[in-house]
């Protein structure tokens, strides 16, 4: 008979405490960010697809067409092609993509580049309706952030 | 022709009556879906709706049309004409009850004798209408719904009729203007504390929502009874619902909150639907708030409850009620 008393008394304070805590909660500001009109700032180590690094001389990037690159992916999905002009040391880079679709984001890439050429991107809002947007040019890429 | 002229008048009452009801019940069921959407979303530290129209206002009346573009699913092996019934079962009742409320003094569509009775009996047409749906679902999900809500409902409709008995007791009358203006010094949440408690929790239990929300557990019964609802036939289950909050907390403040009364209005014959209405969201914000506190309870938990807390409980103070009435 005493348990039945004390159950229900202890039982009742429960409960007085549990409104007491989610009042308190309806007014204390939300915490939830709300994604298309506010973001986060996105950490500088976020690993997201390679890019060419800019080169504060040049302006330009650090490519020396090697090909490590290329050989390294495991899964094949960068293509790197220079050719050979005057005036310039070594090959001149022309095309440098990359089929996303395809990249596992392993970096071996990034670990293999000689020259640190290779680094990776901030870019997380990759969404898209074709295949296509997703094989990236990033030579392009590079010169438009130029 | 003498004789339709004779009752005209009252058929008039009687279509303006059914359509405020429409418009309480629909008006209710917008207002208290945006409601407990903002509030659980800012018990949640989260904002809730917040992209259609000002903060998100205008998100039910899309809801609302988008449940009735779709299409409504029987299922193949579903009893189908208890499967079509039984939504409408649930909502149709609705509208009797807001009949005999008395909104203030004046704004009422009909003072009853037995106002308490026709309501207990229409509010218990829902058990009717889920266990229908349930059965005729065809669905192992809905029918323990189904089982659970007519369990949970059969017992906590006994603590409520108890706990509104010793009102009844106390005012001799079951006709709910009279028990509202019967209060006029002294509301009887003061006189009668343990039962207006009892009925509150029978109130949450009757209206099957959280923590009582067994018959629809979504962690074991994926949605309960309305399970294979979908569309219009589901909405008209979460209108009743929502009408059914409306019409026990109706009654809570009738029987233990002083029905109309509060600081006097201009025209408070009129004005005081003001308080009531107020009384009545401030139960059904509570309501909301208990519901996105409170873990579910289990079946065995509510049973116990209810057999061992409630009705005991409501029968002394009945008991109690009654000698006081006799001695003074």
């Amino acid at each position: 008979m005493k348990s039945y008393f004390s159950e229900l008394f202890t039982g009742a304070w429960s409960l007085i405490i549990g409104l007491k805590v989610t009042i308190k909660a309806m007014f204390r500001p939300i915490v939830t960010v709300q994604y298309p009109r506010e973001k986060l700032e996105i950490t500088p180590n976020y690993r997201g697809h390679i890019d060419l690094v800019k080169d504060e001389e040049s302006g330009s990037h650090k490519c020396i067409t090697c090909g490590s690159c290329m050989r390294e992916c495991p899964s094949d999905c960068i293509v790197v092609d220079g050719e050979k002009r005057e005036g310039v040391k070594g090959k001149a880079l022309t095309v440098f993509t990359l089929d996303f679709t395809k990249c596992s984001l392993c970096g071996a890439c990034v670990e293999v580049c000689p020259t640190d050429a290779l680094d990776y991107s901030n870019d997380y809002e990759l969404a898209g309706f074709t295949r296509e947007e997703f094989h990236f040019d990033i030579l392009k890429r590079l010169e438009e952030r130029a | 022709m003498e004789t339709f002229y004779s009752i005209l008048p009252e058929l008039i009452r009687i279509v303006i009556c059914a359509a405020c009801g429409a418009i309480i019940v629909f008006g209710n069921a917008l207002v208290m879906g945006y409601a407990e959407r903002k509030l659980a979303g800012h018990i949640m530290l989260r904002p809730g709706p917040m992209e259609v129209g000002f903060h998100g206002i205008l998100q039910l009346v899309v809801d609302g049309l988008k449940l009735m573009g779709k299409q409504l699913v029987v299922p193949a092996q579903a009893d189908k004409p208890l499967f079509m019934i039984a939504p409408l079962l649930a909502f149709a009742p609705v509208f009797v009850p807001l009949l005999v409320l008395p909104f203030s003094e004046k704004i009422q569509g009909f003072d009853l004798d037995v106002g308490l009775l026709l309501i207990l009996a229409f509010a218990s047409l829902n058990v009717l209408a889920i266990l229908i749906g349930g059965w005729g679902s065809n669905n192992k999900y809905s029918l323990f719904g189904a089982f659970r809500s007519v369990a949970q409902n059969v017992a906590y409709e006994i603590p409520m009729l108890i706990s509104l008995l010793a009102i009844v007791f106390m005012t001799n009358t079951f006709s709910l203007r009279d028990i509202a203006a019967a209060q006029s010094p002294v509301w009887f949440v003061v006189l009668q504390p343990l039962a207006f408690l009892i009925y509150i929790v029978a109130m949450v239990a009757e209206t099957n929502r959280a923590p009582f929300d067994l018959p629809e557990a979504e962690s074991e019964l994926t949605a309960g009874f309305h399970t294979e609802y979908s569309g219009m036939s589901f909405s008209l289950f979460v209108l009743g619902e929502y009408a059914n909050m409306f019409i026990v907390c109706s009654i809570a403040t009738v029987f233990f909150l002083g029905g109309s009364s509060g600081i006097p209005l201009p025209y408070f014959e009129y004005s005081g639907a003001i308080w009531f209405l107020a009384k009545v969201y401030a139960l059904m914000f509570f309501l909301v708030w208990i519901r996105w506190t409170y873990p579910r309870t289990r079946f065995d938990q509510l049973m116990n409850f209810c057999w061992k807390y409630l009705i005991p409980f409501s029968l002394v103070n009945l008991l109690i009620t009654v000698v006081m009435v006799k001695l003074i």
